[in-house]
């Protein structure tokens, strides 16, 4: 009896707290202009700040969101500062949904900015264009960013994964006939698009072994004894930072030494000689292990430092964030919300959600900006920056060479030179496009 | 061996031969004696105070609830597989992606609509069930908890491994369920997810309250509280102990069957090792072997997050610490509630409710003496 | 042909680390009769107080002295304060209290050192060993980890068969009451048995570290292979415990290599399940010991 009546009052007293907490949180109310007043307008974003191979990515925010500081400073857009809010999804797609929809319904942001990772970001590109809440440039490179009619208010900004891969792949046909290519990916959007566009331009026959791994493994000794064992004498790495580190360690184990490709998205010198950084007494320390390697990018090298651009950063970050290292991160992270602030200016004063996406899509590809090369936006094309300009690691620092090259992720497109130069930055450091 | 220490009050049946209490009403007794009566009754009150409480949340709290209420159905199953019957699983993160990718198939793929879709990841997960159920109930303590461990781990890597399939390390989206016309277009979806979801908690909250008060659930408590007397009096151990993690997987399959359509995916990355580790905890926090425990746990798995990152930020700790907030709280509590509260939140409230009760029938018998 | 010898290779120096991280597993259970699930986490946190050191400037040997000294500390700490008050519990408690330390543990260092996984030195080369023009997955340092890997289990056994205080925590954990009664201080062997544990496991963690990085989460597969391992050879016996590492070792280099990485834990747990179904005791079990 004592039972049953302390265990009605037990569920009444869980039905009144529940209710307590029902009570604080309200009912909702939509407007059009949610996220956006008079004095300041609100994004908010997705990170892996914590969580499996993610080192480095935590930086990206943070870098973003110091150059929005300094906007807001000199007077941000039309008079309004510019919030971001960043949540961590620790790279888990059931958080990832849980934080957009909070963004979205209780901090009612005017858009999402920067979502970083493709299985996380892909499971809330519905939910995002159903509610026609714009999703400005995703930090990813999965070519499914890529399509304004289905998806129109999803915006990508990084070239794909594919373009990376052709132009690589058609650099190796080129600088390296006949030889026996090997590819180690990682086995999601990112490894297989790069897959892809290596085997758009190199024919069947020259790759000798492509060997998958899963993120989150400790160990690449299978894959690269595999590729070795193939005889490939140019190996080309679709791998994040930590996975760079770790393939090229057993490599040293195993003294093979091929002509090394590393995608630009793992290759940033200061990340992986972090993860190097005391290996070996030297011999397989710092960038030892990466020195002679062929990557790419499309925004200038942090080593630049005459160039204009990587000076701005570089001094917005000693200000701003000089907490981390001025690394390709950073850089990206700035260059990325450069871009945000270029869509707000051209979506004009009194804006609503779908200027913003108009912006871009009417304006996008006639934009300049720190990209070495120009944006593919229109009404059908959500991608991002069209190609990358090869570079070569020396000296432990990234050098870039050679003409820039954009072309399309389409299967059997050509690769064409971009002749147009980088312009200098506005001198505010704030477009006035 | 392997029962948990129960320093608190289990769910106990009400005996059916028990005699009155002196001036007990027949409808009392009548009462106490009908389980299913008891059960069904208390299915509808929550079904309608759910209903009424999802009406009187925003969409993004709806989404929560709707997340509270498939949490709520694996650590149902999860709270009696541990604290009725005394065995452990570190494998129910393992047991929801069986449902999960079950009926994210069935309905991205195949096109099944939505409740043949759910009980068919209950039925393929219990299945799963039975086999691993069949290990168990010859495994004890610290061998069934690395077994089921090592259960975790290694099935995601299926997911990997065969991605034609399964869809590699993006997984499987779905489209969101339909929302049927006749609650008006511009009923929310996060509602309407929030109404599914609870009807499957609510149905596993039914299903568990009568088998753990009826002879399934005492022989659950007999073989926890020793073996060999439970032997001596006729049950087969081992069958009593795959019945229970065959029926905890069953609803872990329902909880990963609504995780799939509440948030319209099935993805390895959203079954971490991690997982089975918060599940663990949030049955013990919550209180083990009792449903309103697990419901506790529930709220808890959903709360917690947001409450430290606020806290977090409150406090302007840096990024790190406050990204490993919740685990190290789950973690503390786990140890805590073992060592010195085992009967977890719902103990507590239980504990409070009855010292509550005591004193008021003490003032009454003490008012009664003098007047 | 070079690839199977690889892996083979590498099957027996990962192999080897599972092994060390299965004796402390058979360390505390021949001591205290509980599985320590923390054991991965203990090590992990004791690998980046090296990592510290070292990254400080200081010489590697320093850095591993640190390691194993705070391992013993740690151990002996965690035996006292918290696997005390569950030591005579059900098994079910301590096993929920050491996945919580696991947990806390692995909270604890992410908060303090955040979660980027940093390098860690090698004790020698790490350049494979040249034969016959080829260089093989086999360096300086994995010889290095398989002899101190022998050294220990060689050395445990010698603990525990040779020596008073062997046959002491012996039979502390066997028949604490009638040991009492033989003037055993048994809560004494109890916290040994966690400290050497605890000093073992530290060792693997600073042998393991170069390949794995040090990070919070990079530690967790370990603890479970090493699970795998210590059953498969028998908790009660550190030779199983080598045994069991090195087959185990082998059985997932050859699953990855040759079927792919993603079955390498799916490989682990059929190796498990088929032990204990079979030989529940592991391959070393004593005759006498009847079935779980």
């Amino acid at each position: 009896m004592k039972v049953t009546k302390s265990r009605s009052m037990a569920m009444l007293a869980a039905f009144a707290a529940l209710g307590l907490v029902a009570a604080g949180c309200g009912s909702s109310s939509s407007s059009s202009t949610e996220g956006v007043s008079a004095t300041s307008i609100t994004f908010g974003t997705h990170q892996p700040l914590t969580g499996p191979a993610a080192p480095g990515y935590s930086e990206i925010a943070p870098a973003s969101q110091a150059y929005f500081n300094y906007v807001n400073a000199h007077g941000g857009v039309f008079g309004r500062k510019i919030h971001l809010i960043i949540k961590n999804d620790e790279y888990n797609p059931t958080n990832t949904v849980n934080v957009v929809h909070q963004l979205v319904l209780q901090e009612k942001v005017f858009g999402i900015f920067e979502g970083l990772g493709t299985p996380t970001h892909t499971k809330v590109v519905g939910f995002l264009n159903s509610s026609k809440i714009p999703d400005m440039f995703v930090a990813s490179g999965c070519p499914c960013w890529d399509n304004g009619s289905a998806q129109p208010y999803t915006f990508g900004w990084q070239p794909n994964y594919t373009i990376e891969g052709k132009v690589m792949g058609e650099y190796i046909a080129k600088h390296f006939p006949g030889k026996k290519v090997g590819v180690l990916y990682q086995d999601d959007d990112f490894g297989q698009g790069g897959l892809a566009g290596i085997k758009d331009e190199l024919p069947a026959s020259a790759i000798v072994s492509a060997q998958p791994y899963q993120s989150g493994t400790e160990t690449l000794a299978p894959q690269i004894t595999a590729i070795k064992s193939a005889g490939a004498q140019v190996v080309v790495y679709f791998t994040v930072p930590i996975y760079t580190a770790i393939g090229q360690l057993t490599a040293f184990t195993l003294g093979y030494k091929p002509q090394l490709f590393v995608s630009n998205v793992g290759i940033d010198p200061t990340t992986v000689a972090g993860l190097l950084k005391t290996v070996s007494k030297g011999k397989a320390s710092g960038t030892a292990l990466i020195e002679g390697t062929y990557t790419n990018n499309y925004l200038p090298s942090v080593a630049e430092t005459s160039n204009p651009w990587v000076a701005l950063f570089k001094k917005i970050k000693e200000q701003y964030d000089p907490s981390v290292p001025f690394d390709g991160n950073v850089l990206y992270g700035m260059a990325n919300a450069y871009t945000l602030v270029q869509a707000l200016q051209a979506a004009g004063k009194n804006l609503t959600r779908e200027d913003l996406v108009k912006a871009v899509n009417n304006n996008g590809a006639k934009w300049s900006g720190p990209g070495l090369v120009p944006f593919r936006y229109s009404a059908t094309q959500h991608g991002g920056y069209s190609g990358v300009q090869m570079g070569r690691v020396e000296g432990g620092k990234v050098v870039m060479f050679g003409p820039k090259l954009t072309t399309e992720p389409t299967s059997g497109t050509p690769i064409t030179t971009f002749n147009g130069s980088q312009p200098a930055p506005p001198a505010s450091g704030i477009p006035s496009d | 061996m392997s029962r948990v220490e129960a320093r608190h009050e289990v769910d106990r049946p009400t005996p059916s031969g028990a005699p009155s209490r002196g001036g007990e009403p027949g409808a009392l007794r009548w009462w106490r004696r009908h389980t299913l009566a008891r059960s069904l009754t208390l299915l509808v009150g929550t079904a309608l105070a759910l209903g009424l409480l999802s009406e009187l949340l925003n969409e993004y709290r709806d989404l929560q609830l709707a997340d509270a209420a498939y949490y709520f159905a694996v650590l149902a199953g999860l709270s009696v597989l541990i604290g009725l019957s005394g065995q452990i699983s570190l494998g129910h993160g393992a047991l929801m992606a069986v449902g999960a990718y079950t009926a994210a198939l069935l309905i991205g793929n195949e096109h099944w609509p939505l409740v043949p879709a759910l009980i068919a990841s209950v039925f393929v997960t219990t299945v799963v069930g039975v086999a691993v159920g069949a290990a168990a109930s010859r495994l004890r303590g610290p061998y069934l908890a690395g077994a089921t461990l090592a259960f975790a781990v290694g099935l995601p890597g299926l997911a990997y491994q065969y991605s034609g399939t399964f869809g590699g390390a993006n997984g499987i989206a779905i489209n969101p369920p339909a929302i049927p016309s006749a609650l008006g277009s511009s009923f929310p979806l996060e509602r309407w997810e929030a109404w599914i979801a609870c009807a499957g908690a609510v149905l596993v909250a039914f299903a568990l309250y009568n088998l753990t008060h009826s002879g399934v659930g005492r022989s659950w408590r007999a073989v926890r509280d020793d073996e060999i007397a439970a032997t001596v009096s006729g049950l087969r151990v081992p069958r009593v102990q795959a019945l229970a993690f065959t029926l905890s997987a069953a609803c872990a399959g329902l909880g990963g069957g609504l995780l799939a359509v509440v948030l319209q995916l099935a993805n390895p990355g959203a079954f971490p090792l991690v997982l089975s580790f918060y599940l663990l905890a949030a049955v013990v926090i919550g209180g083990l072997g009792s449903l309103l425990g697990a419901a506790w746990g529930a709220a808890i798995l959903v709360l917690l997050p947001n409450w430290t990152h606020d806290l977090a930020q409150s406090f302007s700790l840096p990024d790190k610490v406050g990204a490993n907030l919740p685990l190290a709280i789950y973690g503390l509590l786990l140890i805590v509630a073992m060592l010195a509260w085992p009967s977890g939140i719902q103990g507590g409230v239980r504990a409070g409710a009855g010292f509550i009760y005591g004193a008021v029938r003490a003032r009454r018998a003490a008012g009664r003496e003098i007047g | 042909m070079t690839q199977f010898i690889n892996l083979t290779l590498n099957g027996i120096s990962t192999g080897a680390i599972y092994a060390v991280v299965a004796l402390a597993l058979v360390l505390i259970w021949r001591a205290t009769r509980i599985v320590n699930f923390a054991q991965g986490a203990m090590l992990m946190f004791t690998t980046f107080l090296a990592a510290i050191v070292i990254e400080a400037g200081n010489p590697y040997w320093l850095g591993l002295l640190v390691a194993l000294a705070s391992g013993l500390v740690l151990g002996a700490v965690l035996e006292r304060v918290l696997i005390r008050r569950v030591e005579s519990a059900p098994p079910l408690n301590a096993v929920i209290v050491t996945l919580g330390l696991l947990v806390l543990l692995e909270a604890a260092a992410g908060m303090i050192w955040g979660n980027t996984p940093r390098s860690f030195p090698a004790a020698f080369s790490i350049q494979g060993f040249e034969v016959g023009g080829t260089r093989l997955l086999f360096s300086p340092n994995d010889l290095f980890i398989v002899l101190v890997v022998f050294g220990v289990a060689g050395g445990l056994a010698l603990l525990f068969r040779m020596t008073t205080l062997g046959l002491q925590l012996r039979a502390a954990a066997f028949a604490p009451e009638v040991a009492r009664l033989q003037g055993v201080r048994v809560g004494r062997m109890f916290t040994i048995g966690w400290a050497l544990a605890a000093l073992v496991g530290s060792l693997a963690g600073v042998l393991v570290a170069p390949s794995v990085f040090v990070g919070p989460n990079q530690f967790d597969s370990i603890l479970i292979y090493a699970f795998v391992a210590a059953v498969l050879g028998g908790l009660d016996s550190p030779l199983g415990a080598i045994v069991g590492g090195v087959i185990l070792g082998l059985v997932l280099s050859y699953v990855s290599g040759y079927e792919g990485s993603a079955l390498a834990p799916l490989a682990a747990l059929a190796v498990l399940v088929a032990t204990l179904m079979i030989r529940p005791g592991g391959l070393f079990s004593p005759a006498r010991e009847r079935r779980v």
